[in-house]
């Protein structure tokens, strides 16, 4: 058995930052348990930028943002304990988990929940047709490309446009598979309007809105989807279906919240969305037990579950001792512009307010942008579109098959996919340490570094050579 | 000779790798050829996984008596191969007067086949019973049960393997040629020759036996689509749920049927179709399941769905007559040495050891049949680290500490288990494999978490490209390759 202060379950962006924010409102010993081996979530397979604009002011990839978290996490002296699994808790935070080494017990005086959300399936969805191979969600998907050097198929279809498949679809083009087209049940997409407008618009991809799958066709292996548009009632109107060929679907069908653990200790939840239901503190009504992040609602941006890990760590330590809590004020998770970019504007992705600025051809006239830094975007964006390139690149002698990497600067959009194909061929050699430059690239006759977005240790390896 | 044996059987379903337990204690030499990279990959993995108690067959078929005869020895057999089972009963309801004379009718036959314990029950048991459950009164039959569908052909087949049995997927039988003394089965691979031929095909008995010249046969694929439910089991739904039967097509009518691993599975519908691996699930069956069924039981809630799946009934009615036609066992005059196997629908699951044991004496009184002393008639699964006690997970991670590190969190299945699911003696690797061995991947997250991991396993430590990592064998590959 383990005592503790506070015991924060899960170590992606609301459990690193609850505990170092717990360290830091003054408890003792602040415990970060975690089942993967490796701290960070699902941050280290988001190999895309766009992390961290509120949190660090600058735009910075998943493994960044990780490291960033486990950095503060470290510093203010949290400790960590990963490769374990927390298998059930009680309603007086003991909590039971397992790991390589047994069967772990902890008691806490405090806990917070941060285990995040799990996508929803083709299961849950019901989409009619048989069960071929070649079904994935956006995630799973995600984590086979970014971190297990895997892929699908050439062609693709992606069913739901919430932001992992806004982002799968860009980087599954990135890595030369053709997205045939992303379909949305609903008028509007799911998803961020700059994830809209960088993943889908800069390439080309087909977004069909009120649209659906509403048959998935192939034996053994999946051959084709149809798809079709809705009625009103989100009934797929048949007569007007069509096939589209393909070799994988993707489905980006919404996010559940993940409350396994603590249900076992009688957690209550919102029907509806899943998610721990909390008061106005992040309580949940198991006394000392805070929740924040994907398991409370499914938030937007890391940013913004960080500020509520922040909190809830905060709360944990002042419950402990007897101190007023602090409320959460809900508009601090911010309003993101969501949905389609409106027409003829150019989303500014710059900081996460996403905004939607204009050029008017006629006048020369540019609204919409809320500071200069919209405006200079959009100038560049007429005279030469540039973007940040993430990717990923071969590693030897590591644990994963992979490093992701960024671009040093944005350069050229239509360089991109060339990029991309040039570094299929480099490879970095472990140990690489963050910000490494790992390979140079020449486009326009500037030179690209593509830099390291983690660190990865020399592997153990056989002490005597 | 190499694939030279006494004994072909072709199809490893329940029915087949029955068979082949049965056989594999006598002096044989025996193959199975299966065309699916797993055993009971056809009906017997698709069904409502209920051990019937055999009241709904005509009286003095052979449906009717190897059905009772495999449910009284169902319990026995689970304990002897180590399946899950649980003998849950099961409760038919009646809504109107018409279905309790249904019903009344029912126990009369369940009686005249041998059934024990049938009884009509009043609205206040029925309640009781099933809470939540609608209807006016209801039959109750206490011996029905429930079992692991997938582990019973698994337990079966690897008894049968440990005897000797050589199973061979992927070994589609593509021709069969009659010789002088048995038969040669050409198969995409090789040739297997054989002194009898057992045609265990389910779905494709017509066809096989029509191959070794027996023609005449035909079966009518009549689908059944499913709905699968979380593990709410528990608080809603104690034991197998039926309507009364109607005149219909040949089904059951769709019922609710807990699992033994707690889930709710939801159908099946009843439909003839024209192809008989045409296991699609579709929009109008799929609404009509959902309707019936909430009527059935109002506290279902749609959310707690988590899949969906069909299976197809091996029907020798026609569409046009409907019903139920009886199993046809025997071996063929007009072809010696082939035992044909026609029509095993519902309740063939139920029957497959009483079928067994009657091709092994179809088979007796053709050649002496000498028991080999030593053989094996019990089978024993790896542990399932979930079910264990904490002292003995503690035990388990000590001597090895795989068992700490879990793979598949919505069941809590261990790395350990995993690995033997791998390699088990069968040889299955694909992920249909592992999952019915391990009951991985079959939670709520459908496989979000742990199918990652389990494929990382099969490339990184057993050596597969990750292109050949298939759900359910060749042609279902899951992935193109590396991405770099």
């Amino acid at each position: 058995m383990e005592r503790c202060d506070v015991l924060v379950l899960g170590a992606g962006p609301g459990g690193l930052a609850a505990a170092a924010a717990a360290k830091k409102q003054g408890a003792e010993k602040v415990i970060l348990l975690d089942r993967d081996k490796k701290a960070g979530g699902i941050l280290n397979q988001c190999i895309h930028d766009g992390f961290g604009l509120i949190r660090y002011g600058s735009s910075l990839s998943g493994p960044e943002y990780a490291l960033r978290a486990l950095n503060e996490a470290r510093e203010a002296g949290v400790t960590l304990r990963l490769g374990l699994q927390a298998v059930s808790m009680t309603p007086d935070r003991r909590l039971l988990a397992q790991g390589e080494e047994g069967l772990a017990e902890f008691e806490a005086g405090a806990i917070v929940l941060a285990t995040g959300c799990r996508e929803r399936t083709r299961g849950a969805i019901a989409i009619p047709g048989t069960r071929p191979a070649g079904i994935f969600t956006a995630g799973v998907l995600q984590n086979f490309v970014n971190v297990r050097n895997m892929i699908c198929g050439k062609r693709v279809v992606i069913l739901g446009s919430g932001d992992i498949g806004l982002i799968m679809a860009r980087r599954l083009t990135l890595e030369g598979a053709k997205v045939e087209a992303v379909l949305e049940v609903m008028p509007q997409p799911g998803g961020l309007a700059r994830n809209v407008s960088q993943c889908l618009y800069d390439y080309g991809i087909p977004l069909y809105c009120s649209h659906t799958v509403s048959n998935i066709i192939g034996k053994k292996k999946i051959e084709a989807v149809e798809a079709a548009p809705v009625d009103e009632k989100m009934n797929p109107i048949s007569e007007k279906s069509w096939i589209i060929p393909c070799d994988a679907l993707v489905l980006s069908v919404g996010l559940i919240p993940e409350n396994e653990v603590a249900l076992t200790a009688g957690l209550i939840r919102d029907e509806k969305s899943g998610g721990a239901k909390t008061d106005g503190f992040l309580m949940t009504n198991l006394p000392g037990v805070f929740a924040c992040g994907n398991c409370r609602k499914v938030m937007d941006l890391a940013d913004f579950v960080s500020r509520q890990g922040t909190l809830a760590g905060e709360n944990a330590v002042r419950f402990l001792k007897g101190e007023a809590l602090k409320a959460w004020q809900e508009q601090e998770s911010g309003s993101m512009v969501k949905g389609l970019p409106l027409p003829g504007s150019v989303t500014c992705p710059l900081c996460p307010n996403g905004c939607q600025v204009v050029w008017e051809e006629a006048t020369g006239l540019i609204h919409g942008n809320r500071c200069p830094r919209g405006e200079a975007f959009i100038r560049q964006e007429r005279a030469h579109p540039a973007r940040v390139l993430t990717t990923t690149l071969r590693l030897e002698g590591g644990e994963s098959p992979l490093i992701s990497v960024r671009s040093h600067k944005a350069f050229g959009l239509e360089h991109q996919r060339e990029a991309v194909r040039q570094l299929k061929h480099r490879s970095a050699q472990a140990p690489v340490q963050a910000g490494d430059v790992l390979a140079r690239l020449f486009f326009d006759g500037e030179e690209i570094q593509m830099l390291a977005g983690e660190e990865i240790l020399a592997p153990a390896g056989p002490s005597v050579l | 000779m190499q694939n030279q044996y006494d004994v072909i059987i072709i199809g490893a379903g329940a029915v087949g790798c029955a068979i082949a337990r049965e056989l594999s204690f006598y002096d044989l030499k025996i193959c199975v050829l299966e065309k699916e990279a797993d055993v009971a990959a056809g009906t017997s993995g698709r069904n409502s996984a209920v051990v019937h108690a055999g009241f709904n067959n005509k009286p003095g078929s052979l449906m009717a008596k190897l059905c009772v005869a495999g449910n009284e020895g169902m319990e026995a057999l689970c304990r002897q191969l180590d399946v899950p089972y649980e003998k849950t009963g099961k409760v038919l309801v009646a809504f109107d007067a018409e279905d309790e004379a249904v019903l009344q009718g029912l126990v009369a036959q369940g009686e005249q086949n041998g059934c024990r314990g049938l009884r009509l029950i009043r609205q206040e048991e029925l309640e009781k019973l099933v809470p939540g459950v609608g209807g006016i009164g209801g039959m109750l039959s206490p011996e029905t049960a429930i079992l692991d569908p997938f582990k019973y052909g698994i337990a079966l087949a690897e008894n049968a393997a440990a005897n000797g049995v050589v199973f061979r997927f992927e070994e589609e039988a593509l021709a069969i040629e009659r010789q002088k003394e048995g038969f040669r089965v050409r198969t995409p691979r090789g040739e297997y020759q054989s002194a009898f031929l057992i045609n265990a095909a389910g779905l494709f008995a017509d066809r096989v036996s029509a191959l070794a010249g027996v023609g005449g046969y035909r079966i009518y694929p009549c689908r059944g689509e499913y709905f699968l439910m979380d593990r709410v089991a528990d608080s809603l739904l104690k034991l197998p749920v039926y309507p009364a039967p109607k005149k219909g097509i040949g089904g059951l009518g769709v019922h609710l049927t807990p699992t033994i691993h707690g889930n709710i599975i939801i159908g099946p519908s009843a439909e003839y179709i024209d192809s008989n691996e045409d296991y699609a699930c579709t929009r109008p069956v799929m609404d009509q399941l959902w309707q019936e069924a909430s009527a059935l039981l109002p506290a279902l809630k749609r959310g707690d769905i988590i899949g969906s799946y069909s299976g197809i009934r091996a029907k020798q009615a026609p569409p046009g007559e409907g019903g139920f036609r009886d199993f046809v066992i025997r071996e063929e005059e007009a072809c010696p040495g082939l035992i044909n196997l026609i029509g095993i629908e519902s309740p063939g699951l139920t029957a497959s050891r009483p079928i067994a044991l009657m091709v092994k004496e179809l088979l007796e009184k053709r050649i002496p049949l000498k028991e080999v002393p030593g053989r094996s008639r019990t089978h024993r699964f790896p542990p399932r680290f979930a079910e264990l006690s904490r002292k003995e997970q503690e035990a388990l991670i000590r001597q090895d500490p795989e068992y700490g590190e879990i793979i598949c969190r919505c069941q809590r299945v261990t790395k350990k288990e995993i690995r033997q699911a791998i390699e088990n003696p069968l040889g299955a690797r694909s992920i249909s494999a592992i999952k019915y061995r391990a009951w991985a991947t079959t939670g709520r997250c459908n496989g979000g978490y742990c199918l990652n991991r389990i494929v990382d396993m099969l490339v990184k430590e057993y050596g597969l490209k990750p292109e050949e990592v298939s759900l359910r064998g060749r042609g279902s590959e899951l992935l193109a390759g590396k991405v770099k």
